[in-house]
């Protein structure tokens, strides 16, 4: 086989997949290594063992030849492929990096629109009667239409350029959020409410100082929750006639039969996943920082 | 004092008197025939009560006879309550649980709704006073018990109130902190000199620590004790001994039952 000398290489460049893992560990890590890291470190190093001996399992039994190329490509085609469309604007597909930088912005302009008009919902329906009398029936029932089912309404709606891309990331990512917020914000502990009365809080004080921080953990569980149900929206929601994209890279590859692109769009979704998982629960660990679970 | 005031508009007319005309007022808190009733039972009966500007009075009564209900009335967070009250402002109440704010260090805790010119200063100098000046920057689940209630006590104080409401603040704490706390509030009262309201259901706290001590029953006072034993007090001083016993009969529970 001289195919093998170059397999054995990119094995090793298969340190690719376990990099989103290290990310994911860096976050966890930035609180760990201030208290006594070494041991919890070396720990995390062991959970690396299994999916590199999965990969590993994987590029043998792709080089055997008992997983067919057309089937599930090897690790290490994907990597090169990986590695073409970085270095090479292919016709076809464009770059990797550009189609991740536009999907990213799709799925950032519809997350921070969707977080921000849930908490603004959540707020008014939370610390209201009226309010909640208004919209929450309405977000309840809204909430109980499956969003995947609109696509077809959507490309009627709103056409297939970038706006029923972004509206689907912003309605998927918004219900979670929204649901958590107004939870939280009624679970405040109403002994709180009275202290804050008895302190002479006004509104706007009692709203800052005792209800928003007290919705503030169940909230980012909304916002945990709204980042995997966002990231799934763009991922389906991109392949709508996409021109641009990961979406667009992946029904391009479908038509050239070219699997070993759609695996490298996959993965970066997962690495994208993995990476704003991280940042939302590193974000928990310092805005959650007075629980005494969360560690000093 | 905006704030406060809006806390009258309820059934009992709840005036809170600004603060000082020079020399102030006799008076920390006057209540003419107030009543509650949850459900329709009665709690509180047509209660008088008057507390003197500076004076240390110490409620007991059985589980259920309305201490806290009467407690809760002063401070303005019961808006069902009927009949008259007056209460010299500011009040600040301790609550049973230290009730700080799980989210806000222990000096953000105790500047919290405060409006002085300098509310950082203002809330060193009362944990200063409570001796919690070094936990200043420790987030309330940190602390110990006593170190809460010493917290709740800085943020009641800071705002040098006129009747000072404490509900309970001493029971769940362990007998050793207990005596330490005692030491503290008095010394504290001595300092500041509010008129000190203390809910408890501890004969003993009350007889050590009260200028009069008053027995809440059947929805009134019922019994109303001015001690004059010189502070600090000896337990087996035998006008304490005898008071004790009258408390406790009062109480319903009779002589001999306890130790």
């Amino acid at each position: 086989m001289p195919d093998t000398a170059e397999t054995g290489l990119n094995v090793r460049d298969q340190a690719e997949p376990a990099t989103p893992l290290a990310m994911a560990g860096a976050a966890d890590g930035a609180a760990a290594a201030r208290s006594p890291g070494r041991r919890r470190r070396s720990r995390r190093w062991y959970r690396l063992v299994s999916p590199v001996a999965v990969v590993g399992l994987w590029q043998a039994a792709s080089s055997a030849g008992i997983l067919p190329a057309s089937k599930l490509v090897s690790p290490a085609s994907i990597a090169h492929t990986a590695y073409a469309l970085v270095v090479t604007n292919s016709p076809t597909y464009g770059t990797l990096q550009e189609s991740l930088l536009v999907s990213f912005e799709r799925w950032a302009a519809g997350f921070c629109l969707g977080i921000a008009i849930a908490v603004l919902l959540a707020v008014a329906t939370g610390l209201s009667r009226v309010g909640e009398a208004a919209v929450d029936p309405l977000l309840q029932a809204l909430r109980s239409i499956p969003l995947l089912g609109l696509i077809p309404l959507f490309i009627v709606w709103f056409g297939i350029g970038e706006l029923p891309k972004v509206l689907f990331v912003l309605l998927s990512a918004l219900f979670p959020m929204y649901l958590n917020t107004f939870a939280g914000i009624r679970g405040v502990d109403s002994k709180l409410g009275e202290l804050g009365r008895v302190l002479g809080l006004r509104k706007l004080e009692m709203i800052r100082h005792i209800v928003l921080p007290g919705a503030l953990p169940a909230a980012l569980t909304g916002l945990q929750l709204s980042v995997v149900s966002s990231l799934l929206a763009l991922v389906v929601g991109e392949q709508i006639n996409a021109t641009s994209g990961l979406g667009f890279m992946i029904t391009q590859a479908q038509q050239f039969l070219n699997n070993s692109v759609i695996m490298v769009a996959l993965i970066v979704y997962a690495i994208l996943g993995l990476f704003l998982n991280g940042a939302v629960r590193l974000l928990e660990r310092k805005a959650l920082a007075w629980r005494r679970d969360f560690g000093r | 004092m905006a704030s406060r005031l809006r806390a009258v508009d309820h059934l009992a007319e709840r005036t809170v008197v600004p603060p000082p005309d020079p020399g102030g007022p006799a008076t920390a808190a006057s209540v003419r025939g107030l009543s509650r009733a949850f459900g329709g039972r009665t709690v509180l009966d047509r209660l008088d009560l008057d507390i003197a500007a500076g004076e240390f009075i110490a409620l007991i009564g059985r589980s259920g006879s309305g201490k806290s209900t009467l407690l809760r009335a002063l401070a303005g967070l019961d808006q069902e309550v009927t009949g008259e009250l007056s209460v010299a402002g500011p009040v600040s109440v301790a609550f049973q649980e230290p009730r700080l704010v799980p989210w806000k260090k222990v000096q953000a805790n105790v500047e919290l709704g405060l409006r002085v010119a300098d509310p950082q200063a203002s809330a060193r100098t009362a944990l200063d006073e409570v001796g919690l000046a070094e936990r200043a920057s420790a987030w309330p689940a940190t602390l110990s018990g006593g170190e809460a209630q010493r917290a709740s006590l800085a943020r009641a104080l800071v705002r040098e109130p006129r009747l000072l409401l404490l509900d309970e603040p001493f029971s769940a704490l362990d007998a050793l902190t207990r005596i330490t706390m005692h030491r503290l509030v008095l010394s504290l009262w001595r300092q500041h000199r509010p008129a000190v309201l203390l809910v408890t259901h501890d004969v003993d706290e009350a007889i050590a620590l009260a200028d009069r001590v008053l027995v809440l029953g059947e929805g009134r006072i019922t019994h109303s004790s001015p001690i004059a034993v010189p502070r600090p007090r000896d337990r087996d001083h035998p006008d304490l001994v005898a008071l004790r016993l009258q408390l406790l009969t009062e109480l319903g529970v009779p002589a001999g039952e306890t130790d």
